[in-house]
């Protein structure tokens, strides 16, 4: 932990000039036989309320391990948390103790995970699942707890609720699955919803629907939302923010639109040059060169030199501050405003 | 490495052609009596010609049929039925010798590169193991020769010969499956999802080295993919398949510039773009509910259920997949027409 004294702040409000949460040089590691993967390295992101921030990046890039360090279901070990602060309305997470982390859980932030097929336990029906969090956490009677996840399967537009609530997991279309997910998400009314690839595993015209409905969500509950994904065309649909994540760093940071008009660090240029698109017909897709790293053995300086078309001799010996480039936007590059230049021409 | 013997033959003549081919699979009930009540119509009379050197891209959800296609043309599943035309002869009646020397002229790359490479055997065993069941394709002596070419043409380094499937990474592994696709110098090669379990800078790797190695090779592929925007980058003519049949088939420019179906201009508006300028100005088809289940799919056009132009005529009448006024490229729709400025 960080030497700094860790101020308790009351729960109800969010202290003046904060934001709702934030997360602060965050570093996690997975001790494993085969060494040390240091799989977060100084994450700093902050969400407001009633906005939504994607994290994007590839795999092993530490978006998700991120988010599970907020909920608080890392599995420790091998994971382990060597520094850093998750404030929540002020309050360090990583501070409390298990008994108020969990009052947390669910009821401030709750998450929703990619694949809900496994999220969900196969041996109860859907309305049971939806109504265990509402028993035990609200203490509701049994038939409360029905009549409510009725209520949240309304909401979240699944059919004929009412006579699918008896029904299993495994009688429901993915895109329904999904639906139940983020009822049982909703159940206590959270002010942070984080959704991990919540639509890699469907369809285009599925995904379309659920994207639609959180956002929906989001606006009606009045929900902040961390929306994390891969998929670069996702999020120009829905978020306000992006935060863009390679070796366990943010490298970009930025409003959708900038983002996408003049990417500033020379990995988010490289991966929006290397989608195919289906409104532009290009010819040969340009690439980024090279591997992600291994985790147990990040290169010297940038991360990201060994594949960066822009790399020079500093790349490979300091490692690149946030460098801010105005309207809030940073970028971990030495030649951020270079990368941005060439990129907006 | 030279390029196979048939490089020779006409580009753009028809290698394979594809007629009516159905799979259905039996539901069936029972424990000692197993008796059929019904069957699963994974694919329900599905034709199309492949010409030489050119991509067919066959896109659709999950559920559609086009992996078991796929799986029906490498003579994997075995048809219920219907005919595919290769070099001349029935893929489907064909069997022994003649089946393994159609076999050897069409291979395939699969999905999951981390399940189709077996992790007790070297790349070097995999690659060269079709030369196995193939022994006239290279002499014993030439054959750690010739997996060190299909290698360096993959892209990989040729010393790593003797590694196991565990040391490479996902994009390396895809190149190992294409190596082995390569090995006994096809000339159709099927890719079931090549690149949906790869990470995005390095599908574009992969994707690159599949149209190299066309433009070497003459390749003809067949690309299943339900990522449409990959689709439309590789191919030269795209299928559009729902529930079992292909409702569009036309040019990569008919179908995702002029598209006449009700499920692809669906489809297509449904694809996110990654630009958030462009977004807000395209008119997005939402469709309500779930693909229906092939067991029981819907009479009359199969997409109906969830078609905004349905009409009586739509649950009375299948509509064939023809050309029709609207675009020359075959639609089976009956009210196909091409959407008024379609983003």
């Amino acid at each position: 932990m960080t030497d700094a004294v860790i101020q308790p702040t009351p729960a109800s409000a969010t202290p003046e000039g904060g934001h709702l949460l934030e997360v602060r040089d965050l570093h996690v590691e997975f001790r494993t036989n085969e060494g040390v993967a240091r799989v977060i390295n100084g994450v700093s992101y902050h969400l407001d309320a009633g906005e939504t921030l994607a994290v994007l990046g590839e795999s092993g890039s530490g978006k998700s391990v991120t988010a599970q360090a907020i909920m608080g279901i890392l599995d420790s070990p091998p994971a382990h948390v060597r520094s850093g602060q998750i404030l929540y309305q002020g309050r360090d997470l990583l501070a409390l103790p298990e008994e108020q982390r969990r009052q947390v859980r669910g009821k401030e932030i709750a998450m929703i995970f990619q694949d809900a097929l496994s999220a969900l336990n196969p041996v109860f029906p859907v309305g049971w699942q939806i109504g265990e969090t509402l028993r035990q956490r609200e203490g509701m009677s049994r038939a409360d707890a029905r009549r409510r996840a009725i209520e949240l399967m309304d909401l979240v537009k699944i059919p004929a609720a009412a006579r699918r609530i008896g029904d299993y997991p495994h009688q429901f279309s993915g895109g329904m699955r999904q639906r139940v997910m983020i009822a049982m998400a909703l159940a206590l009314n959270p002010k942070v919803l984080i959704a991990d690839e919540p639509t890699t595993a469907l369809d285009v015209t599925v995904q379309a629907q659920i994207m639609d409905l959180l956002a929906d969500l989001r606006r009606d509950l009045g929900m902040a939302m961390i929306l994390i994904t891969h998929d670069l065309g996702v999020v120009a649909g829905v978020a306000d923010r992006i935060a863009v994540m390679y070796a366990g760093r943010i490298v970009e940071h930025a409003d959708v639109r900038s983002l996408y008009r003049a990417p500033a660090h020379p990995y988010t240029k490289g991966l929006l040059e290397s989608i195919p698109r289906l409104d532009v017909r290009g010819q040969e897709l340009s690439t980024i060169k090279g591997l992600p790293p291994n985790l147990m053995a990040i290169p010297s300086g940038c991360p990201f030199h060994p594949r960066c078309p822009y790399v020079q001799k500093v790349c490979v010996d300091v490692v690149p501050h946030d460098l801010v480039l105005g309207d809030g936007r940073t970028s971990a590059c030495h030649f951020a405003q270079e990368v941005r230049d060439d990129s907006a021409r | 490495m030279t390029a196979p013997a048939s490089s020779t033959k006409v580009r753009g003549e028809t290698i394979l052609s594809v007629d009516n081919v159905v799979k259905h699979f039996p539901i069936s009930q029972g424990v000692l009596f197993k008796k059929q009540v019904g069957a699963v119509k994974a694919v329900d009379g599905v034709s199309f010609e492949l010409r030489r050197g050119e991509t067919l891209g066959i896109v659709g959800e999950s559920g559609c049929g086009k992996s078991t296609l796929a799986r029906l043309l490498m003579r994997l599943e075995t048809p219920t039925s219907g005919r595919a035309t290769l070099e001349g002869r029935d893929l489907f009646k064909s069997s022994g010798s003649e089946l393994r020397r159609l076999r050897r002229n069409m291979q395939m790359v699969m999905q999951d590169p981390y399940t189709s490479l077996n992790p007790r055997m070297t790349v070097g065993d995999i690659i060269g193991e079709p030369f196995e069941i193939h022994p006239d394709a290279a002499p014993k002596g030439s054959r750690r020769k010739r997996v060190q070419e299909l290698l360096d043409v993959v892209g990989l380094n040729p010393e790593h010969i003797n590694r196991y499937p565990h040391q490479f990474s996902g994009g390396q592994r895809q190149r190992i499956g294409i190596a082995r696709a390569l090995a006994l110098r096809p000339e159709i090669i099927v890719c079931d999802e090549p690149v949906s379990a790869l990470d995005v800078s390095i599908q574009a790797q992969v994707i690159n080295l599949l149209e190299q190695l066309q433009d070497e090779f003459g390749l003809s592929y067949i690309f299943i993919a339900h990522d449409l925007s990959v689709v439309r980058h590789i191919s030269d003519r795209v299928a559009v398949m729902y529930l079992g049949k292909i409702v569009e088939i036309g040019t990569e420019d008919e179908i995702y510039e002029r598209a006449t179906h009700p499920y692809t201009q669906a489809l297509l508006s449904a694809v996110p773009v990654p630009d958030p300028e462009v977004r807000h100005e395209r008119n997005i088809i939402r469709l309500t509910g779930d693909v229906p289940s092939p067991a029981d799919p819907p009479s009359g056009c199969r997409f109906r259920t969830r078609c905004w132009k349905a009409q009586d005529i739509c649950a009375r009448e299948e509509p064939l997949t023809v050309s029709r006024a609207a675009d020359p490229h075959p639609s089976a729709c009956h009210f196909a027409e091409v959407r008024p400025a379609a983003a």
